[in-house]
């Protein structure tokens, strides 16, 4: 039998060292005994010196979400903590390398649940610790379940920096004087005074956030369970808002409506003539000709001078457009702002628009994905674009993709077929067809790629030399 | 000021959110007169008896208000008591209640008052004098204002945590009905900035800060008479539009003074805890809004709503917990995420047995029916049991809800 004896009862550092040597010297988990402080020594031989060169004759190493798990172990305060984690750490060095994966294993699932155990205690004292102030300096007294005030204090160092604080509990305290954390020996309640001036406020707060209508005992408590609640200034009030509960709920419940104050009929006039008056003159944003605008952020307008000699229309807005507001602002407008330049043209010069104004989408997962609209939804959206036709009076229209091209020229199109030309429509505008650029972004292959995007950079050029 | 604080947290309790999780982490350390830290997961101070838990101030910088939501305790037509704290009052008692360690940090909100920019200015400037004189940095979640300039929101952006705006109902026609100053197109154009300015500072760390705890919303159920199926589509529609980090459910309350044109009844508290369990389902358990709700339009009262696809679902399974993939898993009534995750590790070391799961903590009553362990094959006949729903439900006695619920 081997004793080895820590100093004191969450001494990680110590166990760790002392774990690594019982390895090397081939100690079996059932020949060690682990104790703590005064209640070590008294049969067994010493520690073996060391010397021994551990499992397989080599040193060893253990994975790190072991050392994770010993921390917080060491803390429980089951005095089978040391044992149990050696005996996980002899499995570990000893072929069961894949050991911490298997939860359900017996002394796994033990060491887990521990570690559980601690770490929600350190939670608790995070959550529960209540500081009182005397002569600015703060004073809270906790009982935790474990040895966590080790662990548990420099959360509140962090925190309160610049505070002078200490937490004092039955088995060890801690002090911070704003530069430095001092762990001390464990202290009394009477050490900390007994009132704030700020509880009552605090109590007060903790009434009224509680709605009496929504009465959840067991959910409290699961959170907030009893043996804190001495220490919880608040906790004194728990007992009458329950009591009261149900006949302040009762009260609101049968209550008559009461008449509205006369001065409500003020504030409202007196709002209404700080508000810009309310648009409701039939414009895009409150189009209801489809029901696109249903899902829709908002309806995305055109862009762009009137008298612009070139107009381009695409589909309709895309996610990002959608919540900007704007048209071609996505990854398709960077890649149009790309080529618009390689052409020779100005976008600031253009007219920017889409074929249809809300975007279209089926929800997947997280994301918004697109989704042409139909001949109807183009069909009414047609409205909008002619009225911005009639406005610009472009000379001529560079259709971006099928619906664009579907809108414009009042039938369906063969992108690919008509592209490269300049078509004649029965209107006073000319139109090129040309792809969408979200087309060019879809294309997987590099290479064909490269030639789409020479191909749509031709188009544009052509469409500013007949438009000149 | 103390009656002051009666009143505007009384006028704050029915804004369901109050977390403190997810934004950059910082703290006081090293700091001359700084006070404050987040690190990530928020924590829950305290726990009213309402079992919901009180981790910021939740107040409202005044609860005089302009507008008439018939739902609202602080519409102008309620006889409520009116207060309104300065800035200063509220950078006070923030302030001391942190120092005390009572709460993460600041939830404001607050009635409208003169104009939207006039309101979104008095609550960016609580924020700029906690970050700006004193340091602060713990939690803030500023209430945003639809409409507000883009200026106010900005600075709003830089100084919180978090932004939220309320759809406050399901449907645009029930916020025409019981809010009619409220303009549901407003605020979806706002949360789509909310929604870039997020993103865009994500993608630049180096630029200004915006929001890194993201923006969130709530929904009162039961003051309209929009289904489960309609609230779910909309919530998932917030989540994809706008990348809300949630959605809370409001369930309907008495309120003191209540509108006669929205009488109170006892608040659907079932109905709320089964949204957000549906909810939950379409974030971590890859289920579409469309497949949770039945036929009817409602999520059933009795059992959760995992556990009822499944017994609509039952050709899904048994599923072998040793070969299934992630997702069926997922999708076994009683499994959690966690539970999921575990099984997939202990599975490349050995054959998983019912002990393991008992290990796991799962309820075994409740994966039995739907599962295939090494140790035990069931066929599909007990799954065809007729009455397989009555045996797993829950006994009554299991629920944490007030007998008048």
């Amino acid at each position: 039998m081997h004793a080895v004896n820590l100093s004191h009862p969450a001494d990680f550092e110590a166990w760790r060292s002392a774990a690594r040597r019982m390895i090397l010297a081939d100690a079996r988990p059932e020949a060690v005994d682990w104790r703590v402080g005064s209640d070590a020594g008294l049969f067994g031989e010493a520690e073996p010196a060391g010397g021994g060169r551990g499992p397989g004759g080599r040193g060893f190493s253990v994975p790190r979400g072991f050392m994770d798990l010993a921390e917080s172990v060491v803390c429980h305060r089951d005095p089978a903590r040391f044992a149990v984690l050696y005996s996980l750490l002899w499995r570990l060095t000893h072929g069961e390398t894949g050991l911490l994966e298997i939860v359900s294993d017996r002394e796994v699932y033990r060491a887990e649940a521990m570690a559980r155990a601690v770490r929600r205690d350190i939670h608790k004292m995070h959550a529960f610790v209540r500081f009182r102030q005397r002569d600015g300096h703060y004073l809270a007294w906790f009982e935790p379940d474990h040895f966590i005030v080790d662990q548990a204090a420099p959360f509140f160092a962090r925190r309160f920096a610049n505070m002078d604080w200490s937490i004092l509990t039955p088995d060890r305290s801690a002090h911070w004087d704003g530069e430095m954390l001092h762990l001390a020996p464990g202290a009394s309640r009477r050490d900390v005074p007994d009132d704030d001036a700020l509880e009552e406020y605090w109590r007060s707060y903790y009434a009224n956030i509680f709605n009496p209508a929504r009465l959840k005992i067991a959910a409290m408590q699961a959170e907030m369970p009893r043996k804190y609640w001495h220490n919880l200034p608040e906790a004194r009030m728990i007992a009458p808002l329950i009591r009261e509960a149900g006949r302040r709920t009762a009260g609101m419940i049968e209550a008559e409506g009461t008449a509205a104050p006369a001065k409500a009929t003020r504030w409202a006039e007196a709002f209404a003539r700080e508000l810009p008056p309310v648009q409701d003159d039939g414009g895009l944003e409150a189009c209801r000709r489809c029901g696109l605008w249903q899902a829709a952020t908002q309806a995305v307008p055109g862009e762009g001078p009137a008298g612009a000699a070139l107009m381009l229309v695409g589909e309709q807005p895309g996610d990002q457009e959608d919540l900007a507001g704007r048209a071609f602002v996505g990854p398709a407008g960077q890649l149009l702002d790309r080529a618009m330049k390689e052409a020779g043209i100005e976008r600031t010069e253009c007219y920017v628009t889409n074929a249809v104004k809300h975007f279209k989408f089926t929800p997947r997962g997280k994301r918004r994905i697109h989704q042409s609209p139909d001949a109807g939804e183009i069909e009414h959206c047609r409205w909008w674009l002619t009225k911005e036709i009639a406005t610009v009076r472009p000379r001529l229209i560079v259709a971006l993709g099928a619906t664009a091209g579907r809108s414009l020229l009042r039938r369906p199109v063969a992108v690919m077929r008509e592209r490269g030309a300049v078509l004649a429509t029965g209107s006073d505008y000319r139109v090129v067809l040309t792809v969408h650029p979200s087309f060019l972004l879809r294309l997987p292959d590099a290479e064909r790629k490269a030639a789409e995007y020479e191909r749509f950079v031709a188009d544009l050029r052509l469409a500013a030399a007949a438009a000149a | 000021m103390l009656k002051k604080l009666e009143i505007l947290a009384d006028a704050a309790k029915y804004d369901a959110s109050c977390s403190s999780s997810g934004s950059d982490r910082k703290n006081s350390a090293g700091t001359k007169h700084g006070i404050g830290s987040t690190e990530g997961m928020g924590i829950c101070h305290a726990y009213a008896p309402d079992g919901r838990c009180i981790s910021l101030l939740k107040i409202l910088l005044t609860n005089f208000c302009v507008y008439d939501c018939l739902y609202c305790v602080n519409r102008r037509s309620s006889n409520v008591r009116r207060a309104r704290f300065t800035p200063e009052e509220v950078v006070d008692l923030t302030l001391g209640f942190y120092r005390r360690n009572y709460i993460e940090g600041l939830f404001l909100s607050s009635g409208i008052i003169q104009s939207p920019d006039y309101t979104m200015e008095q609550i960016v400037q609580v924020a700029r004098m906690l970050r700006e004189q004193h340091g602060f940095r713990g939690y803030i979640h500023l209430k945003t204002i639809p409409d507000a300039s883009p200026e106010l929101l900005a600075e709003a952006g830089r100084y919180a945590d978090r932004l939220s705006i309320n759809v406050e109902l399901p449907v645009e026609a029930s916020l025409g009905k019981l809010a009619p100053e409220k303009d549901g197109a407003a605020i979806r154009r706002s949360m789509g900035r909310l929604r870039l300015n997020i993103e865009q500072a994500k993608e630049e760390p180096r630029g200004p800060r915006f929001a890194p705890g993201g923006q969130s919303t709530q929904m009162i159920v039961g003051a309209d008479t929009t289904d489960d199926k309609g609230i779910l589509a909309t919530s998932d529609r917030l989540y994809n539009a706008y990348r809300l980090r949630r959605v809370y459910y409001s369930a309907f309350s008495p309120i003191p003074d209540a509108s006669s044109g929205l009488p109170p009844g006892a608040p659907p508290l079932m109905r709320e805890h089964r949204l957000y369990q549906a909810d939950w389902l379409m974030r971590f358990y890859s289920f579409e809004a469309g497949e949770i709700v039945p036929q009817g339009g409602l999520l059933d009262l009795e059992i959760d709503p995992k556990l009822a696809w499944a017994l609509g679902n039952r050709h899904r399974f048994p599923v072998d917990v040793n070969k299934a993939d992630r997702e069926s898993l997922l999708r076994v009534p009683g499994m959690g995420v966690r539970t999921v995750d575990r099984l997939l590790s202990i599975r490349r070391h050995k054959a998983v047995r019912m002990e393991d799961l008992g290990r796991l903590r799962v309820q075994l009553a409740k994966v039995a029916p739907f599962i295939v362990t090494a140790d035990r094959q069931i066929g599909q006949s007990a799954l065809d049991r007729l009455d397989l729903r009555a045996r797993l439900m829950p006994k009554p006695a299991q629920l944490s809800l007030p007998l008048f619920a």
